[in-house]
């Protein structure tokens, strides 16, 4: 089977500005999670006010015109993947030969929305020109496309927060079908707007911890109370190794399979018996040419709401049976929030460098874990065996279920 | 109230800053959007309305592609504040 290696990283998040800064902030334990000092928060008197705004604004990173011109997604899609493209060091000029898909959640909802105000404010003629191509869903897959000429397609991959997870099996299943030599995936989200967080507060699924930002995303601890609204892009460059080893490329580990699945159950409710999450680990492994046995490391979805994380360790139960107590498992969202469309592409990120690494990362705000989760939660970093065979799992309104192999070389 | 050429040359180049990053100081008589400044039909629409309502003037769409150099857009809106 042709083996898929990943050779590129970027990323900008609430830890950092880039790739590294976010995996050292990551492994000293820091939380990207602060309060939120827009004047809307107190305007609308929204019932959360804090969430994980990208460390390194991209005003600051981007031409004025690149700002003006993409969405806040589109942007920080458009910073993680030169930031990518460039470490895999430019794989390739054969550009028709590289394919773009891309994730994100939601899409250009901070350009929707402000649209409708100043069209209600000032009437259709304020109305920007770009309106409908910053907000499309497929402006970030689309921008990093045009931002790196490549031209073998640019897919969106939606599925809520499955997204960039699924947007990472896609890009395994494209090389190996050989529609292109390299493909960049990842996920995007910008959603930090009172709109979504009314909304997503009105669910009852975010944390309400206004007093205490940092210590809010707590996945797995008795007093989880809710996710945290994050922000960001993570980006990854997978080729062959057949096409990495023939450029010299550095591998950072491989991506050895995926699968999705859906619950058909309910639409935000993750099924409570866990078969269809369960399903698509063990089709992932499978899909790697492995099974449970192998598994030695786990970063979880784990988005620190009461019911989601018991619902994603009922599924890991079905899956490795009493033995789930021995795997490490890192719930890296209590640091970074939770990236929607963008989180399965940076916990991807951290897996691929924990895979490198041999090291787990830190699951921070466990204060008391919930005894009904009896995982090995990783708490401070903790080495992993030479040999690492690690999954990533995703899950989405929708009842998507997203789940990626990654294995050290 | 009408304004002087030069307070609405000063105006309309922190417009176009502000639109596309252009310095101000390169927004001066003689330059031409497209050819000089290289700004598009996109970034040149966002500035019209804009325009419109900094200079509290109407600028119909039949006029927008008559205005192709700095000289044209600060002497229409002039006259249309007189």
């Amino acid at each position: 089977m042709t083996t898929i290696v990943v050779t590129g990283i970027g990323a900008t998040s609430c830890l950092g500005g880039n790739a590294r800064d976010t995996w050292d902030a990551l492994l000293r334990g820091e939380s990207g999670i602060r309060s939120l000092t827009e004047e809307w928060v107190e305007q609308h008197q929204l019932p959360v006010t804090f969430a994980g705004r990208v460390k390194v604004p991209a005003a600051d990173v981007l031409e004025r015109l690149e700002i003006k011109r993409l969405d806040p997604s589109a942007q920080l899609a458009v910073i993680a993947a030169r930031e990518a493209w460039a470490d895999a060091g430019s794989p390739t000029d054969a550009r028709e030969r590289v394919l773009v898909d891309f994730a994100t959640g939601i899409g250009g909802l901070n350009t929707l929305l402000d649209a409708w105000d100043v069209m209600k404010e000032k009437g259709p003629r304020r109305v920007l020109p770009m309106t409908i191509p910053m907000l499309m869903p497929n402006a970030a897959a689309a921008a990093i496309s045009m931002d790196l000429e490549t031209r073998g397609g640019a897919r969106t991959c939606v599925s809520a927060c499955a997204s960039g997870t699924e947007s990472i099996s896609n890009a395994v299943n494209h090389l190996r079908a050989g529609l292109a030599d390299v493909v960049i995936c990842g996920g995007t989200e910008s959603v930090i707007h009172p709109l979504p967080i009314a909304a997503f507060a009105a669910m009852h699924a975010l944390s309400t911890r206004n007093d205490e930002p940092a210590r809010a995303s707590r996945p797995y601890d008795k007093d989880r109370d809710g996710f945290v609204l994050g922000e960001g892009a993570a980006v990854l460059i997978l080729e062959t190794r057949e096409h990495a080893e023939a450029r010299g490329a550095t591998i950072y580990a491989e991506i050895a399979g995926g699968s999705v699945s859906s619950d058909a159950h309910h639409i935000t409710a993750p099924d409570p018996e866990g078969t269809g999450a369960a399903r698509a680990v063990v089709d992932a492994l499978a899909d790697a040419g492995l099974t449970p046995a192998d598994v030695n490391y786990i970063n979880a979805h784990a988005t620190s709401t009461p019911v989601g994380d018991i619902a994603e360790y009922t599924a890991l139960h079905r899956v490795f049976g009493d033995r789930i107590k021995e795997i490490p498992v890192s719930a890296t969202k209590s640091s970074t929030g939770h990236l929607l469309g963008g989180t399965g592409a940076l916990e991807a990120m951290f897996t691929v460098l924990s895979a490198r690494d041999k090291i787990a990362a830190p699951t921070i705000n466990l204060d008391n874990q919930d005894e009904a989760i009896p995982l090995d939660v990783v708490v401070t970093p903790r080495p992993l065996p030479d040999s690492v065979v690690a999954i990533s799992n995703s899950f989405g309104f929708g009842g998507h279920n997203a789940v990626i192999v990654v294995k050290s070389v | 109230m009408a304004q002087s050429k030069d307070e609405v040359l000063a105006g309309l180049a922190s417009l176009v800053n502000d639109e596309t990053g252009v310095p101000v100081e390169s927004v001066v008589f003689g330059k031409s959007f497209a050819d000089d400044l290289d700004i598009d039909s996109i970034s040149m629409m966002t500035i019209v309305v804009n325009a419109e309502e900094e200079f509290g003037v109407k600028i119909p769409d039949d006029k927008v592609n008559e205005l192709k150099t700095v000289d044209d857009a600060v002497n229409y809106i002039v006259s249309a504040q007189s």
